[in-house]
């Protein structure tokens, strides 16, 4: 964000935009097959008997998709070009770059023929067989190593916040995924986790929710600090608040996995310290969310008419709801009622669908403009585009707290006579409308998703058309 | 670059955000520290299952005492089975009650097969200490109980109920019958169809391996008293001719029957 205008740098950006095209292929199909597996659960006859379809085999299918894919790549795009603009200099080594973009869509291959063939490890977000956590591990690092000497030949002084963010995502990344993977193999498919019971659930939460903390969160505040600022042309609205967020946040997000334990047969006080600090998170998370919402002051008209800015504030809203949301869940009392229930659902779709799926759409918007130096195909989509993903996250989000609050308290009741209500199966037939109601949401929101990677495709055609090459590289 | 040379924070903040290096350093320990305390120390303290060393031999469980209302300690013989001190001494004789035990090689397989299906996605396996839980599914589960769980399958959700205590509650053939097509016993159910289980046969081979695998584990290995050479190499014998719905019904089967517990004993901490 430097004054370097003086001398144009030649950028690597061919990487950044196959990263930016492979991000909307994979928002239709991550988002699809999450539709699918919403509605397996509203009827259960679409299973169709076909055991490479079922529930249980397409739902981690649908849960890498968006994380591993979809979201991987928006990260890997927007890494790889935040990383160059801010510090005014090439990539390191355009050729790894090259290396993690091959890399990174040959392991998403290998998820979809693996997870539906049932090759599972057991573990929520780490299902991959080991040797493709060995591939992940490999390719991960590959990218951390050549972003972090990128910086390190960045011409201007100091290292922009966005960088910060990213390089704790790396960090961390490596740490939770190294550990969580460590397992015996039996053969090629199949291998067992070294840790059991107690410590495997710690081990697994603490990748669980950092992958959340560091990957979904730490990554994305990396985009919304330099997109945000970007499109509404306004500096950051405080520089002291953001060094308050990253430390913070880096310091104390570590902590949270163990709140997803609470009650379990880990010890008490494990879940508390989780708790406290799922607490005190608010604070830097609700700073951060400021500190990207202010941004604007001054500008605020500008969302009449930038549709692009209309995602990433968006973004802003839900990233500081759910990060309300979060905390209430996480203590003790509240997280006897949510957990097990639709609520956590609910809660984490909060996060991917409005906060960090909306800053990736207002990212990739601003990125296909910039890489391919043109307009959008139409303006008209991104704005139909961004009303029907709000219509789509917002319907999904209600049914989902909805169900989950009332599956809560259905379990817990007791009669007058002192015995249990309802059955568990009649909650799970309470369950109906909503589950009907979540298909039909997140069925609204792919489509949005559809319309984005038309709209994208067509104005990459008439670039290229314009000029005469195909995806001729534009000196963005 | 006069004006990058304005302080617009602290000293310290300002030379780390100048430097690659001390960037690196500062959040490499920065995001080390939650983990490290939250993980590590479960390694050692008590009430966490960890019963069984490298050697293959049990342990002091850390110190672990469940103490009863008089604040006598159970044995945690009585808890896990030690076949050196247990009534029972072989894995055919061991008894419900007699104390948490590994899986019997048919069970083993029925796991197997309950992880790839992704039964855990919608299935917890985790009770806690509520009244509503204890009325619907029974005494809330204790760390002990998952101590061979390599890979722990406690869930996160509950669209169907809580497995941990299923065992022993529905017959063989109810749980054939529910796990071929959910819907002809429970029409409400949304479960799909496992009927192809039963037209697939136990992996042997790969069940053998698993067997060795679990003795080679770093924490908590399959007690060399339990997984003998001679029980492995049966496991062959023992699973021929069943199929993985009978290895699935074994293991569900198998599951919260293990210890006999007491009124008034804290089994957490």
């Amino acid at each position: 964000m430097e004054a370097t205008k003086a001398t144009a740098v030649k950028y690597d950006m061919d990487v950044v935009r196959w990263f930016t095209i492979m991000a909307a292929v994979y928002a239709v199909v991550g988002t699809l097959i999450g539709v699918y597996v919403a509605s397996e659960l509203a009827w259960p006859f679409l299973n169709f008997d076909i055991p490479e379809i079922t529930f249980g085999r397409l739902r981690p299918l649908h849960t890498n998709a968006v994380i591993f894919a979809f979201g991987g790549c928006v990260l890997l795009a927007t890494g790889h070009y935040i990383v160059q603009r801010t510090g005014a200099t090439k990539l390191w080594s355009n050729g790894l770059a090259w290396f993690t973009f091959w890399g990174w869509n040959l392991i998403i291959v290998c998820a979809v023929i693996t997870l539906p063939l049932g090759l599972s490890q057991g573990k929520e977000y780490a299902e991959l067989p080991w040797w493709c956590d060995i591939m992940i591990a490999v390719v991960w690092v590959a990218y951390g190593f050549n972003y972090i000497m990128t910086i390190g030949i960045r011409k201007t002084s100091h290292i922009y916040v966005s960088n910060w963010f990213t390089m704790g995502m790396i960090l961390m990344i490596t740490y939770i995924h190294v550990v969580n993977s460590l397992a015996i193999p039996v053969d090629w498919a199949t291998s067992y986790s070294i840790f059991s019971g107690v410590q495997d659930a710690m081990v697994q939460w603490w990748w669980g929710h950092n992958a959340v903390g560091f990957y979904l969160t730490g990554g994305f505040l990396g985009i919304m600090y330099y997109f945000i600022p970007k499109q509404a042309q306004r500096p950051v609205f405080s520089y002291r608040l953001s060094v308050l967020h990253f430390w913070t946040l880096t310091f104390g997000y570590v902590w949270l996995g163990a709140h997803h334990l609470q009650y379990t047969a880990l010890p008490d006080w494990t879940g508390s310290l989780g708790a406290a600090i799922s607490l005190a998170m608010i604070i830097p998370s609700w700073g951060g969310a400021m500190n990207g919402m202010m941004t604007l002051s001054g500008a605020w008209d500008k969302l009449r008419t930038d549709y692009i800015l209309r995602f990433l504030v968006t973004a802003m809203a839900f990233y500081a709801m759910s990060t309300f949301d979060g905390p209430v869940m996480a203590i003790k009392s509240v997280n006897a009622l949510s957990h097990y229930t639709d609520w956590t659902v609910g809660h984490v779709h909060a996060g991917a669908l409005g906060w960090m799926s909306m800053i990736s759409f207002g990212a990739m918007y601003h990125m296909v403009k910039k890489l391919w130096n043109t307009e959008m195909y139409s303006d008209k989509l991104v704005n139909v585009h961004f009303w029907v993903a709000l219509i789509g996250a917002t319907t999904y989000i209600v049914a989902m707290w909805v169900s989950g609050i009332m599956q809560g308290l259905m379990w817990r009741d007791y009669d007058e006579y002192g015995t249990l209500t309802y059955t568990f199966v009649e909650s799970v037939s309470a369950m109906h409308p909503y589950y009907i109601m979540r298909a039909v949401g997140g069925a609204i929101f792919n489509l949005g998703a559809w319309i984005m990677l038309f709209n994208v495709v067509m104005t990459v055609r008439q670039a290229s058309a314009k000029r005469g090459v195909i995806a001729a590289p534009a000196k963005a | 670059m006069s004006d990058h040379d304005k302080l617009y924070s602290t000293k310290l903040q300002d030379k780390v955000e100048r430097s690659t290096l001390l960037m690196f350093v500062f959040t490499a320990i920065a995001v080390a520290i939650g983990g490290i305390v939250e993980i590590v120390p479960l390694f050692y303290l008590p009430n966490t299952g960890m019963g069984v060393d490298r050697n293959r031999e049990f342990t002091n469980f850390n110190n672990t005492q469940h103490k009863d209302l008089q604040g006598n300690a159970i044995p945690m013989d009585k808890i896990v089975w030690n076949p050196a001190t247990s009534a029972h001494k072989t894995m055919d004789d061991w008894q419900p009650g007699d104390g948490v035990r590994p899986y019997k090689p048919l069970e083993l397989a029925g796991r197997y097969v309950f992880i790839r299906e992704g039964c855990f996605l919608c299935h917890s396996q985790m009770i806690r200490p509520f009244r509503d839980e204890k009325d619907r599914y029974g005494h809330y589960s204790i760390a002990e109980e998952s101590m061979y769980d390599h890979t722990y399958q406690w869930g996160s959700k509950r669209t169907g109920p809580d497995l941990a205590r299923v065992g022993a509650k529905y017959s063989d053939e109810w749980h054939r019958k529910h796990l071929k097509y959910p819907r002809d016993v429970v029409p409400e159910s949304v479960m799909p169809n496992f009927f192809f289980l039963e037209k697939n046969p136990i992996d042997a081979v790969k069940l053998e391996k698993t067997m060795v695998v679990l003795t080679k584990m770093p924490f908590n290995p399959v007690p060399k008293s339990i997984y003998t050479d001679a029980y492995i190499a049966n496991a062959k014998t023992e699973v021929a001719g069943k199929t993985e719905m009978d290895g699935v019904i074994a293991f569900l089967q198998s599951l919260g029957n293990h210890v006999k517990f007491e009124e008034g004993v804290n089994y957490r901490d």
